[in-house]
C-alpha cells in the first residue's frame, strides 16, 4: 500500500495515458456520433443549426473531457467547495440578470455560451458532498449536526432551481445528493422520516406548483385526458416508439418527427426519435450502451482507494443513472413530463458541459485510482 | 493513523455494501425500462404504427363527375360544362387585403360577399383555398387570367359542373345542388362518401337517378405534418364518373310541346302505348334549373316559391285534379264489364235530375234528349252518366280506375310524385271518418267529388285503353341491362298476322307474359269507338281539335274538372268561364290516343284553369299528337338500330 503510493505519486504522463478506461472513452464517443446523427435526423436530414451546433459542443466538451482527466485527483478534492460555490453564485446570478426563455430564467449570459449553472450544479453538489462525507467518521454520519449541513446544502440550490422555475432540473440535483448522503450511510430511516415528511407536506406543495406542472402530473396519470393540450407530448412519444417496432422505420424515416408531430425532438424527446427510427434493437443499443458506461464508471470507483473517489464515482453513477430513466421513463410515458435531458445525446450545452465535467473527474478519478486525497 | 485508516476501511466497506443495494436497485429499473421498450415496440407496436399513420395520412376526396342524362336519341339534357372558379389561398398572399380589393374591383363583387369571404376565411387554416367565385363567365375568367401575375395567392381553376342545357326538360329531370344536413341524414351513400358540398340530385330524375349517377368518389392521400399542413402526394385516386343514362324522352316533342303551353299553366304527358316509354312530359310554366346548381339567390328562389301558376310543381305527376269527363270511359267500361249495362241502353238527359232532393246538372242545360252509351260518351252527357254510376256503385267503380292506373303512383323514385284519389265507401271511412253518400257515386260518376288524378295516370289509363286494355308500365329509364318485358306488340303483330285465331286470356298471360285489364274486350274496342266519335264526328265534344290526315287521327276525350260550383243564378245567367275569376276557372283536360287505325300514343293534357277541355286542352292536344305522329317513323328506326339493347 505505501509502496504503491509512492510509485503513484510521480507517475509519468505514458503512465496516465495508459491507465485511461478505454472503454468509456469508447463508449462516450460511441454515443457521442449517435447523437450526432440523430440530430441530423432532427434537422430534417440536413447539416443544420442543431447539427453543426451540437457536433461543435461534444468535441469541445469531450476534449475538455480528456483534459480534465489529468487533473489529479487531489485538485478536485481540494477545490470541491469552491466548484461547489462558484456554481452557487452562478445560480445566484441566474436569480438576479439570468436569461428568459419560455417562461423560465435558466440561463447567464457568459458570452461564449448561454450557461444553465443548474446543470452544472448537480455535479458540483455530488463533488462538494463527496468530500464531505469523507471526512466525517462513519460514526459521525447519523448525527444530526451532520444530517442538518447536507440538508442544507442540497435544498439551498434546490429550491433556487425550482423558482427558476425547473422542476425537473432540480428534482436530480436533489437525487444527486440524495444518493451520495445514502452511500456515506445515511440510515434508510431518516429516507423514510423525509419520505413521510414529504408526503405529509406533499397537498401543500402541491398548492405552490405553477398550473402546467399540476397539469403535467394529472397528465401523467390520465394521458388521454387532454389528448391535444398536456398529453400530447406522451401520445405522440408513445406513438413514435410503438411505432418504430423492432428494427424501426429507418434513418431519416422517422415520419412523427420529421412532421412535427414529436415536441421538443432536440432536446428531452431524442430518444424517442431515435427509438421511432432504429426501432426496438436501436432502443436497446442505446440502453446497452448507457449500462457499460454506468458499469465502467462504477468500476473505477471500486478501483479508486479512496473514499472521496468512491463517492464521487458511485454517487455520479448513480446521478447519471437517474437522469437516463428519468429521461427515458419520461419519453416512454412512465414518468411524467418534467424536462429532463438524455446525457450525452441530448441538444444542450450546459447539460453537455456538465455531463463530460462530471466523467472528467471519474476519470480523473481511475487515473490516481490510487493516489490519497488528503 | 491505524485507527484512521481502520476507520476509511470500515467506511470504504459501507461505500461498497450501499453500492450493491444500489446497483440491484439499477438493474431492476432498467429492466423495467426495457420491458417498457418490449410492451411499446414489439407488443403494441402494430397499434402504434396505425396511430402513426393516422398522423400522418390525411384523405381529401374528390367529387366524382355525374353522369349523362340523354335522349332517345342521344341527345344530352343533363351534362357537364367546364366551369372556371377563383379561388384564394391566403398562405400565399402577400397582402390578403390588398388582394380582396382587387379581385372586388375585377369581379365588381359586393361588399357583403367580400365580407363573407373573409368570415369564411378567418375559420380555416391559411392554406386552405377559399372559393370566391365557383362560376365565373369567360370574360370575367380573361379578365382574372389577364392580371394573375401580380395576384400573388389567387388561382384560377378549370372545373366540372352540371348543366341543363334545355328548360323544357327542367321539371322532368330536377336539379342538383349542394348536399344538404337533411340529404345526409337521408343518403347513406352521401355519407360514405363524406365530400363536403357534392352537388346532390334534388329532385326529378337528379334525385331518382342519384345513388347511380353520381359517380365513385375519389380521393387524394397526402401526408400531412403537425399543423395539418399538406408535405406530399401520396396517392391519387380520380374516381370514376357516374353512371350515363338513355331516356326514353323525345326532346324535340319536349320543346315542342313545352313551346305551345308556355304560357299556360298546364301540363302535357305523351306515352308510347306498347312499352309505356313517356315521349314527353312537360309541366309549364318551368324554371330554369342551371340556377340551383351554383345556389339560387334569395329574390328568384321566393320569386319561384310564391308564384301563382307554381313553376316548381312538377304538374304532370304532382299537379293532382279531378279526373272530370275524362273519367266517362272508365265508368263506361265497368259499366259494361259489370253487366250494369250494355252500349244499347239509353237514358234521356234533360238537362238535369234531381236525386233525394239534391239536382245534378248536365254540362249541357237544355239537355241531350236520349242518349245511348256511345253518344253519352261522344257528347259527354253527364245524365247519363249519373245514372249508370248510380247503377254500378262507386266501389266497382273504383276497382275498375285502380285497374287502369289511378290513386297510385306511375313511376318509380321521383320524390314529387303523388297518387291522388280513387274514392269508394272504404276510403272514405278510413280519411275522412263518414259513411259514403249515394249522392257522391254521382259526382264520381263524372269524375268530380273526391276523385283526384294527375295528367300521368290519365295519359296511362288512357294507353291502356288504346293499346286493348293491357297492363304496362311507364318508363323513362332505359335500363340496358334490363329488357323490356313486355311483349304486348310482339302479341298484336302476332294476333294481326293471325287474325282467325281466337286466343283465350290465360294463354295470353303465359306466352306472352301479359296482363289483361278487361272482362271482354270487344268493351275496351267499344270505347276506343265512342272516343273516336268524341273527336271525329260532329257534335263530338273535341270535333274542332280534330285532325282529317287519316295517319294523324286521333280519338279522344274531353273533361274539365270544377274548381268551384255555379250558383244556381251563374247557371240561369249562364256564365261563361272566361267571364269569372282566373282562379276560379275550371281545369281543362283532355286525353286522346292516336292515330286511330293503328294507335302508338296516348296523350293526356290538362290545362289549369283553362274553362273547358274541348276549347282548352284539346287544340293542344292536337298540335303534339301531329308533332309525335311526324317523329314517329324516326323513333322507329331509332327503336330498331338500338335493338336490343333497349
Amino acid at each position: 500500500m505505501f509502496t504503491s503510493r509512492s510509485i503513484q505519486s510521480n507517475l509519468t504522463l505514458r503512465d496516465k495515458i495508459f491507465s485511461i478506461d478505454y472503454i468509456l472513452v469508447f463508449s462516450i464517443l460511441t454515443l457521442g456520433i449517435i447523437s450526432m446523427f440523430a440530430m441530423y435526423s432532427t434537422d430534417g436530414g440536413s447539416f443544420a443549426y442543431h447539427t453543426k451546433s451540437h457536433i461543435l459542443r461534444f468535441f469541445v466538451f469531450f476534449s475538455l473531457f480528456l483534459l480534465i482527466s489529468f487533473f489529479p485527483i487531489k485538485f478536485w478534492f481540494q477545490s470541491s467547495l469552491a466548484i461547489y460555490f462558484i456554481f452557487f453564485l452562478l445560480l445566484l446570478g441566474v436569480k438576479y440578470f439570468g436569461l428568459t426563455s419560455s417562461g423560465s430564467q435558466r440561463w447567464i449570459n457568459l458570452y461564449v455560451i448561454n450557461l444553465q449553472p443548474s446543470e452544472l450544479m448537480k455535479i458540483g453538489l455530488i463533488l462538494f458532498l463527496a468530500k464531505y462525507y469523507h471526512r466525517i467518521p462513519v460514526s459521525d454520519v447519523n448525527r444530526f449536526k451532520f444530517l442538518f449541513f447536507p440538508l442544507i446544502c442540497v435544498s439551498a440550490p434546490a429550491l433556487l432551481v425550482m423558482s427558476q422555475p425547473d422542476l425537473g432540473t432540480a428534482i436530480l440535483i436533489v437525487a444527486g445528493g440524495i444518493i451520495v448522503a445514502f452511500l456515506a450511510g445515511i440510515k434508510f430511516k431518516f429516507f423514510a422520516y423525509i419520505s413521510i415528511i414529504f408526503l405529509a407536506l406533499a397537498p401543500i406543495a402541491i398548492s405552490f406548483l405553477k398550473p402546467y406542472q399540476k397539469e403535467r402530473i394529472l397528465t401523467f396519470i390520465n394521458p388521454d385526458r387532454d389528448p391535444l393540450g398536456a398529453g400530447y407530448q406522451i401520445i405522440q412519444s408513445k406513438i413514435a416508439i410503438g411505432s418504430g417496432g423492432l428494427f424501426g422505420k429507418g434513418f431519416l424515416n422517422g415520419s412523427q418527427s420529421y412532421l412535427d408531430f414529436l415536441p421538443e425532438k432536440h432536446t428531452d424527446f431524442i430518444f424517442t426519435l431515435f427509438s421511432e427510427e432504429f426501432g426496438f434493437f436501436g432502443s436497446v443499443f442505446i440502453l446497452l450502451l448507457y449500462s457499460l458506461i454506468l458499469s465502467r464508471i462504477v468500476k473505477i470507483g471500486h478501483q479508486t482507494r479512496s473514499n472521496f473517489g468512491k463517492l464521487y464515482c458511485y454517487g455520479f453513477a448513480g446521478a447519471f443513472f437517474v437522469y437516463v430513466v428519468v429521461n427515458m421513463g419520461m419519453v416512454l410515458g412512465l414518468l411524467p413530463i418534467v424536462g429532463a435531458p438524455l446525457p450525452i445525446m441530448s441538444y444542450g450545452g450546459s447539460s453537455m458541459l456538465a455531463i463530460m465535467l462530471g466523467l472528467g473527474i471519474v476519470m480523473s478519478c481511475k487515473i490516481y485510482k490510487d493516489t490519497p486525497v488528503n | 493513523m491505524i485507527n484512521f485508516t481502520e476507520g476509511t476501511v470500515n467506511k470504504s466497506k459501507l461505500i461498497s455494501r450501499r453500492m450493491f443495494t444500489l446497483t440491484v436497485a439499477k438493474f431492476i429499473v432498467f429492466g423495467g425500462i426495457f420491458g417498457r421498450l418490449v410492451s411499446l415496440q414489439i407488443n403494441e407496436s402494430k397499434k402504434y404504427r396505425t396511430l402513426s399513420d393516422k398522423n400522418r395520412f390525411r384523405e381529401w376526396r374528390l367529387a366524382p363527375q355525374r353522369g349523362i342524362i340523354k335522349d332517345y336519341f342521344d341527345r344530352e339534357i343533363a351534362s357537364n360544362e367546364r366551369v372556371y372558379q377563383l379561388h384564394i389561398t391566403p398562405e400565399n398572399a402577400s397582402n390578403i387585403e390588398g388582394l380582396f380589393f382587387r379581385i372586388q374591383n375585377i369581379l365588381n363583387l359586393s361588399n357583403e360577399r367580400i365580407f363573407s369571404l373573409k368570415r369564411k376565411m378567418a375559420k380555416q387554416k391559411p392554406w386552405e383555398p377559399i372559393i370566391v367565385s365557383d362560376n365565373l363567365t369567360w370574360s370575367e375568367f380573361s379578365r382574372i387570367n389577364l392580371f394573375l401575375h401580380d395576384l400573388q395567392g389567387v388561382e384560377a381553376v378549370v372545373s366540372v359542373a352540371r348543366i341543363y342545357p334545355y328548360k323544357s326538360t327542367s321539371h322532368l329531370i330536377g336539379y342538383v345542388s349542394q348536399a344538404s344536413s337533411k340529404d345526409l341524414q337521408k343518403k347513406e351513400y352521401l355519407r360514405n362518401m363524406s365530400v363536403p358540398g357534392i352537388s346532390v340530385g334534388k329532385i326529378g330524375l337528379e334525385y331518382k337517378l342519384d345513388e347511380n349517377i353520381i359517380g365513385k368518389v375519389g380521393f387524394q392521400r397526402y401526408e400531412v405534418n403537425a399543423f395539418g399542413k399538406r408535405i406530399r402526394q401520396i396517392e391519387l385516386d380520380k374516381g370514376e364518373s357516374g353512371q350515363n343514362f338513355k331516356t326514353t324522352l323525345d326532346l324535340d316533342v319536349q320543346e315542342f310541346t313545352a313551346k305551345t303551353i308556355e304560357n299556360l299553366a298546364a301540363s302535357v304527358c305523351v306515352m308510347d302505348i306498347y312499352n309505356g316509354d313517356v315521349i314527353t312530359m312537360v309541366s309549364s310554366p318551368n324554371y330554369d334549373p342551371n340556377a340551383f346548381v351554383h345556389g339560387i339567390d334569395n329574390k328568384s328562389w321566393k320569386f319561384l316559391l310564391n308564384h301563382r301558376d307554381k313553376p316548381l310543381t312538377n304538374k304532370a305527376i304532382a299537379g293532382l285534379y279531378p279526373p272530370g269527363s275524362t273519367i266517362k270511359t272508365i265508368v263506361a267500361l265497368s259499366a259494361l264489364d259489370n253487366d250494369i249495362a250494355n252500349t244499347k241502353s239509353t237514358v234521356f238527359c234533360k238537362g238535369s235530375i234531381d236525386f233525394y232532393g239534391e239536382k245534378f246538372h248536365c254540362w249541357k242545360k237544355k239537355g241531350h234528349g236520349s242518349m245511348n252509351m256511345r253518344d253519352a260518351i261522344k257528347q259527354s252527357c253527364d245524365t247519363y252518366f249519373y245514372e249508370i254510376a248510380r247503377k254500378l256503385g262507386v266501389d266497382r267503380l273504383s276497382v275498375t280506375a285502380k285497374k287502369f292506373g289511378l290513386g297510385s303512383k306511375t313511376l318509380e323514385g321521383f320524390l314529387e310524385e303523388r297518387s291522388g284519389v280513387v274514392p269508394n265507401t272504404a276510403w272514405k271511412k278510413k280519411f275522412i271518418g263518414k259513411n259514403w253518400y249515394l249522392g257522391e257515386t254521382l259526382h264520381s260518376g263524372i269524375g268530380q267529388g273526391y276523385f283526384l288524378s294527375t295528367p300521368m295516370q290519365l295519359c296511362l289509363m288512357t294507353a291502356q285503353l288504346a293499346n286493348g286494355g293491357y297492363k304496362i308500365k311507364p318508363r323513362i329509364i332505359i335500363d340496358p341491362t334490363k329488357k323490356n318485358q313486355n311483349n304486348l306488340k310482339e302479341y298484336i303483330e302476332y294476333k294481326n298476322s293471325n287474325p282467325n285465331i281466337p286466343l283465350p286470356v290465360d294463354i295470353l298471360v303465359s306466352n306472352f307474359n301479359l296482363e289483361p285489364l278487361f272482362r271482354n274486350q270487344e268493351n275496351i274496342n267499344f270505347i276506343k269507338d265512342a272516343m273516336f266519335a268524341s273527336t271525329n264526328e260532329p257534335g263530338g265534344t273535341s270535333y274542332r281539335s280534330r285532325l282529317t290526315k287519316k295517319e294523324f287521327t286521333f280519338a279522344g276525350k274531353t273533361g274539365s274538372s270544377q274548381i268551384k260550383r255555379f250558383t244556381e243564378a251563374q247557371r240561369e245567367a249562364e256564365v261563361k268561364q272566361t267571364e269569372i275569376d282566373y282562379l276560379d276557372r275550371d281545369h281543362a283536360l283532355f286525353i286522346a290516343f292516336a292515330p286511330y287505325d293503328n294507335p302508338s300514343y296516348a296523350i293526356s293534357v290538362v290545362v289549369e284553369h283553362g274553362g273547358t277541355g274541348s276549347s282548352a286542352a284539346a287544340p293542344i292536344a292536337k298540335k303534339v299528337i301531329k308533332k309525335v305522329l311526324e317523329r314517329h317513323e324516326l323513333r322507329m328506326i331509332n327503336k330498331n338500330k338500338l335493338g336490343d339493347e333497349i
